[in-house]
């Protein structure tokens, strides 16, 4: 195996030459196809949390339905919108993700935007983000968790466990796509629980 | 058993971990507290047969913590309320 770190001589020292990794260790992010449901590693996903200070919860909420350009995400919902997109997590606290590309200061710009009416912390090194997604979908997410799955529409967002693991699954537009986030240092357990569920439901 | 979260619904007791007595909410004014106060809060704890409040956190959820009353006898659950408005309507976390 070939060393991903390598020191290279510049001048009078040696720097590192990093490469950019994904979640699942690749160069390139990974895709899985099953029987028509395609699981794929996204890797362009900025992610800051967004936490409302006591007693600037409506000030807070205002910031983030003028980001969003609609109302901020109620209990179990989330708002799908480009760039900036988010979801509820709890009381008074969402999740925003936009695309790094664009956005890799994400939680720079938000606490510019936010000031003091609201805690931001950066997200995006914390979470795996997948993209599952075919008509058969449902049968997979109904052998991975206790989600209601086909109740769930297009603009629902909730928190359960796959795999022992605390992930978020949001549905998406079209209705056929969830987006799996979990945690990114178990990012392998978690495509392993995904493929595994397809593998057997499909 | 199920525990209807009074933002997410019905969701599986599996998600929540168990936090102890409701009572803990309560806790002692530590400017006149005496020190069998804190005894009493720290250690002391009455064991229902019947409706008891109960603390509740929803770690696979939302990180919510609930008081839930719930039967010690039968299970049942009467009522699921967020932690922070049942120690708000108590006068805590001004």
């Amino acid at each position: 195996m070939s060393p991903r770190i390598l020191l290279i001589p510049k001048g009078n020292v040696s720097v590192h030459d990093l490469k950019p990794i994904t979640a699942l260790g690749g160069t390139t992010a990974q895709v899985d196809v099953v029987a028509g449901v395609t699981l794929r590693e996204n890797p362009g996903l900025a992610l800051a949390s967004v936490a409302a200070r006591i007693g600037h919860e409506d000030a807070c909420s205002a910031h983030l339905a003028d980001l969003l350009e609609g109302a901020a995400p109620a209990a179990g919902k989330c708002r799908l919108h480009d760039p900036e997109a988010a979801f509820w997590m709890g009381p008074h606290q969402w999740m925003v993700g936009a695309p790094f590309e664009t956005h890799e200061d994400l939680a720079a710009q938000l606490k510019a935007r936010f000031g003091n009416t609201a805690s931001i912390t950066e997200q995006t090194d914390a979470w795996a983000c997948f993209d599952l997604r075919g008509d058969r979908m449902e049968a997979v997410m109904e052998l991975c968790c206790n989600v209601n799955i086909r109740a769930m529409q297009t603009g629902d967002a909730t928190r359960t466990s796959i795999h022992h693991l605390g992930c978020f699954v949001l549905r998406r537009d079209p209705a056929n796509w969830v987006r799996i986030l979990g945690p990114r240092a178990s990012a392998g357990s978690l495509h392993h629980a995904l493929l595994t569920a397809m593998k057997s439901a499909l | 058993m199920i525990i209807n979260h009074p933002l997410l619904g019905p969701r599986d007791s599996a998600e929540f971990v168990y936090m102890g007595d409701a009572s803990l909410i309560d806790r002692p004014d530590p400017d006149t507290a005496a020190p069998e106060d804190w005894h009493a809060y720290a250690y002391l704890r009455e064991n229902v047969a019947g409706d008891m409040q109960e603390l509740w956190f929803h770690e696979g959820g939302d990180r919510s913590w609930l008081v839930v009353t719930r039967n010690t006898l039968t299970h049942e659950i009467s009522s699921v309320a967020l932690a922070r408005d049942v120690a708000r309507a108590k006068g805590r976390s001004k």
